[in-house]
């Protein structure tokens, strides 16, 4: 954007404006999905009920961990900010590997599920609640893809200082979906669930 | 907390690059804070019986301080153009006005 | 429709030499059909959805009419009731996400940056993505029709209906699935677009200076971005239900398929002003232009169109007022409907004042413009009659609603995009359409509509039902079920006018010199440009004091404050004659990206190997497009190196 004075855009970048834009349809669509949840938590047909089976500790652990990621996140970028590329991998590095911390978590946590007869077509609760999980869990996955060719581009010296926008964009969709997961572990784990 | 405060919508381009943003040690400090709260919240878990008027409430709060950190401090808001705060604040405003009458109408809260 | 067009573009990149960047070759531009398929430039690429949109539209009116060959008479035989129930959703789906929406798109894509002075849209090649993804997701949809059987459900898909049990062919998995990778699009042309306004307005051109249409069209990109991720969990929950045995609308689970309806219409009635707010732009350009007087009430167009977005966020449950929602719920938002009707009401007024004392010049793009603002009225008042629960209680399901809904969207979304069509065209193709065929064309489309869709009104209070694939003798419905068949191919014959004038008309224009600049003396930026548009739109961004701009750079006032003429359209025009602009290149991974979706989609549908090809197409495209940057460098200047990302692009358009 090489405009003059008379430059009446916003002034910020493209990709940033997208991502944000981005986010703020996203929360319509983790909206349905939990709200989805929220109404069908207590139809646990035949099968387990949420306060029955959730692990409150465990699942503690695995949010702490994302909650941990975040933090990971912010350093590997404003490292990148400072030119400093070593810690910029690291912390890129943490995070995804966080990231995949929280993912082997919630496979552990959905095959411990499994053996207890919670499957995914046992009730209109069993179906939301790994629906919603799942959607979060795909949105982790991606973000920890997005890491990862972060982290192979700047082993190859493509990931300069001049670039940390990017790290910048996919920083923020890495927040967000660590947000919606402390709005998850609140709402759908320590709130208390309807009991069988 | 030093407050940088909020650009106006028109700022030009090339000064936000070079923003200050805060330390690591701040992000440090945020995190532990937290990571406190997440305690608290875990904790309340083993206080069974706790009255629902008092936990709920108790719980949505300090959902909303963890989230509102991440937002304002991880990812920046506090210290981005305020264009960002509005893209987001208004889908999560808009869902959350529209879901929470959809639940309503599913008569969510009267069930508990 | 295959005009040529931008004969200067193989100047500016066909001699460069190709250079392999990595393993593949960039495309260049030119005008084969090749560059139509790498193109990223907004132009054509509002051309191509156009062009697939017209298509869709003939498959869609087909339909139609064996839908009222079906009920022509009573006791039909035309179409079976399980074949009518897949017309009749065919029809449905196929008009709303196939023809009205990427219509919109056209004139989107191609007139939006135009009218903000730009020189292309934030992110081109994002923007042949969409492209391609909704004609992915479109002919998906319609090969359901070649693979068994076509959706049958209705457009609105009500659970249980749409479940394994109730529908157990694949139909309703092409809906599913189809749409999900339509609104795919959607989403990413509406963030692309809102990016556009915000980042890439000329010098001078303040949101408040940006035409109407723009306006409108910037509205709508907010709902479609809001409101898709609804449709898309609905959807979602739809395939899981259908393809892995999830319960979220078996009520034989305890599952409550209101859930599905809540879903539905809360993206529902942000769709119908999805679909009718560009109309409504479309005109606010035309009516002042053949009024020869500034739009009446600028800010109020604004910002009811804004009110509009709004409110229509908190009307959904109108659509459910029978489905057992609870007296309070229905209450309010009967209340909440009637209110929706203030500010469309403003712009009626609007448009009625921009009118009033004008010098009117009835030419084929106003007579439709005015068809829109009287055909849109009798829509809206009906729908305010469905406001009334009570009395909705009797109309709902019947073909009272069907006349409603056929008055906001055809006499309001579609005429309006004929008016848009008649009145654009010389813009983009250099000539003008037949004032005659034109005017034919809208007179029969006109008398068909009403008669078609005016007596709905009657026959659904008389109680007739909607959806229901015949009728018997002896209830009163047979006489104006005849006259409706009439109507829908007088509507047929208008159409076809409509073709047969972009031939001849084409035909007529071939070897003559394009068409002078400024053909209807019109207000709005994209007219400094030459007709038809170079592929560099502007020779030189135009620095914008006005709204209206290029209306004021034609007209001043005199001493006495008279309005005079101040200068010809050819002194204030450009001509297009800039040869060094630096344009974002072309690329083939928006097309290949795209086609990666119909596989994903047959793949759940028949089996799962399927999915991996297409998974392989996505995700190699997406590696290829991130590390191919939107600018080839072996092109043009190269004085800004852009960096690209994975998930996001810098291609900004850069002003030389
Ligand atoms: C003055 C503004 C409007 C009001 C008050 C209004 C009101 C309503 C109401 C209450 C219904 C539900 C009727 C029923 O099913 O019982 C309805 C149906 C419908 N409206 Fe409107 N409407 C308005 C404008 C529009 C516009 C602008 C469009 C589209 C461009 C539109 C498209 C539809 C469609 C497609 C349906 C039928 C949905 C279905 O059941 O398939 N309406 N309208
Ligand atoms: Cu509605």
């Amino acid at each position: 954007m090489t405009e003059n004075e008379h430059s009446v855009g916003t002034g910020l970048s493209n990709n940033k404006l997208l991502m944000w834009v981005f986010l703020g349809s996203e929360c319509l669509l983790f909206g349905g999905l939990i709200s989805t949840y929220l109404i069908y938590r207590s139809r646990f047909a035949d099968g387990p009920a949420p306060g029955d089976i959730f692990d409150i500790p465990f699942t503690s652990v695995s949010s702490f961990v994302l909650l941990m990621s975040s933090l990971t996140m912010v350093l590997a970028l404003s490292a990148l900010q400072r030119g400093d590329y070593r810690n910029n991998r690291l912390w890129l590095l943490t995070t995804a590997l966080l990231g995949a911390l929280f993912i082997g978590g919630q496979v552990y946590e959905f095959t411990t599920f499994l053996r207890e007869g919670l499957g995914y077509t046992t009730s209109p609760f069993s179906s939301a609640f790994f629906t919603l999980t799942g959607f979060h869990g795909v949105h982790v996955s991606i973000g920890i893809v997005m890491l990862m060719s972060l982290y192979v581009s700047s082993m190859r010296g493509n990931l300069r200082r001049e670039s940390a926008e990017t790290v910048e964009i996919v920083g923020l969709y890495w927040h967000f979906v660590d947000v919606v997961w402390i709005f998850i572990f609140t709402v759908i784990y320590l709130v208390p669930s309807p009991t069988s | 907390m030093t407050n940088t405060d909020n650009e106006k919508i028109e700022s030009p381009s090339d000064a936000e690059e070079e923003h200050e943003h805060p330390s690591d040690r701040k992000y440090i400090q945020i995190a532990i804070i937290l990571g406190v709260i997440t305690a608290l919240e875990v904790a309340t878990y083993f206080f069974e019986d706790m009255p629902g008027e008092i936990l709920i409430p108790l719980l949505m709060v300090m959902m909303v301080i963890k989230f509102f950190y991440v937002a304002a401090w991880f990812m920046h808001l506090r210290f981005d153009s305020q264009v960002f705060t509005k893209f987001f604040v208004g889908g999560l405003v808009l869902a959350t006005v529209v879901y929470v009458i959809a639940l309503t109408m599913f008569e969510f809260w009267n069930k508990g | 429709m295959t005009q040529t067009l931008e004969p200067e573009v193989g100047e500016m990149s066909k001699d460069q030499k190709h250079q392999p960047l990595g393993v593949y070759t960039r495309p260049k531009g030119g005008n084969g059909w090749r560059d139509w398929v790498t193109t990223v430039d907004h132009k054509k690429i509002g051309i191509l959805y156009g062009a697939a949109a017209l298509f869709f539209f003939l498959i869609g009116g087909i339909e139609a009419l064996l839908i009222r060959l079906q009920l022509a008479t009573p006791d039909g035989t035309v179409l079976g009731a399980d074949m009518y129930n897949q017309m009749f959703t065919m029809h449905g789906v196929t008009m709303v996400f196939l023809v009205i929406m990427p219509l919109a798109a056209a004139f989107a894509n191609y007139l939006l940056p135009l009218q903000i002075g730009a020189r292309d849209v934030a992110f081109p090649r994002l923007n042949a993505l969409s492209f391609w993804i909704f004609l992915a997701g479109g002919l998906f949809l319609n090969t359901a029709w070649i693979f068994g059987d076509a959706p049958d459900g209705g457009w609105f898909g009500y659970a249980p209906n749409t479940g394994i049990v109730f529908s157990p062919g694949n139909g309703m998995d092409f809906y599913a699935i189809g749409l999900q990778i339509t609104g795919i699009a959607s989403l990413i042309s509406a963030m692309n677009l809102i990016v556009t306004v915000l980042n890439m307005r000329a010098p001078g051109m303040t949101l408040f200076k940006m035409p109407v249409f723009t306006w409108m069209i910037l509205v709508v990109q907010f709902l479609l971005a809001f409101a898709v991720p609804v449709i898309t969990v609905a959807l979602f929950l739809l395939m899981f239900d259908r393809n892995f045995g999830s319960h979220f609308f078996n009520p034989e689970m305890g599952a409550d398929p209101l859930l599905w309806q809540h879903l539905f219409w809360i993206f529902g009635h942000p769709e119908v002003y999805i679909l009718i707010l560009p109309s409504f732009g479309i005109i606010s350009e035309v009516i002042p232009t053949f009024s020869r007087k500034p739009i009446f009430g600028y800010p109020f167009m604004v910002f009811s169109g804004i009110a509009i977005g709004f409110m229509g966020w908190g009307v959904w449950a109108h659509h459910m007022f029978v489905s057992g929602i609870g007296p309070i719920s229905v209450a309010a938002f009967s209340l909440s409907t009637m209110f929706i009707a203030v500010p469309t009401g403003v712009k009626i007024l609007n448009w009625m004042a921009t009118m009033w004392g004008g010098k009117i010049l009835f030419n084929t793009p106003m007579l439709f413009a005015a068809g829109v603002v009287s055909m849109f009225t009798i829509g809206g008042l009906s729908g305010v009659t469905h406001s009334v629960a009570p009395a909705d209680t009797q109309q709902t399901d019947t073909y009272y609603i069907v006349a409603h809904f056929h008055y906001v969207i055809f006499g309001g979304a579609l005429l309006g995009i004929f008016a848009g069509f008649y009145f654009w065209w010389p813009k983009v193709f250099g000539y003008l359409l037949g004032e005659k065929l034109g005017k034919l064309n809208f007179w029969l489309m006109i008398i068909g509509f009403n008669l078609t869709f005016g007596p709905m009104h009657i026959l659904g209070l008389q109680g007739m039902s909607r959806r229901i694939h015949s009728y018997s003798p002896g209830f009163g419905f047979e006489f104006w079920n005849l006259v409706e068949t009439v109507g829908s191919f007088i509507i047929g014959i208008g159409v076809l006018l409509f073709l047969i004038n972009i031939y001849t008309s084409a035909k007529k224009a071939k070897g003559q010199p394009p068409v002078g600049p400024d053909p209807w003396d019109a207000r709005s930026l994209e007219w400094i440009t030459p007709n038809p548009t170079p592929v560099h739109n502007f020779d030189e961004v135009p620095v914008v004091e006005e709204l209206d701009e290029f209306w004021h750079r034609k007209y001043g006032k005199d001493e006495n404050g008279k309005v005079i003429r101040v200068a010809s359209a050819e002194e204030v025009c450009q001509d297009g004659s800039a040869t060094d602009v630096h344009l974002p290149s072309p690329s083939y991974w928006p097309l290949v990206l795209a086609l990666g979706f119909p596989f994903i989609g047959y793949g759940l549908i028949y089996n799962l190997w399927f999915c991996v090809p297409g998974g392989i197409m996505i995700l190699m495209s997406i590696y290829a497009w991130a590390f191919e940057p939107p600018d080839d460098p072996e092109e043009g200047h190269g004085e800004e190196q852009h960096e690209n990302t994975l998930d996001g692009e810098t291609e900004e358009v850069s002003v030389d």
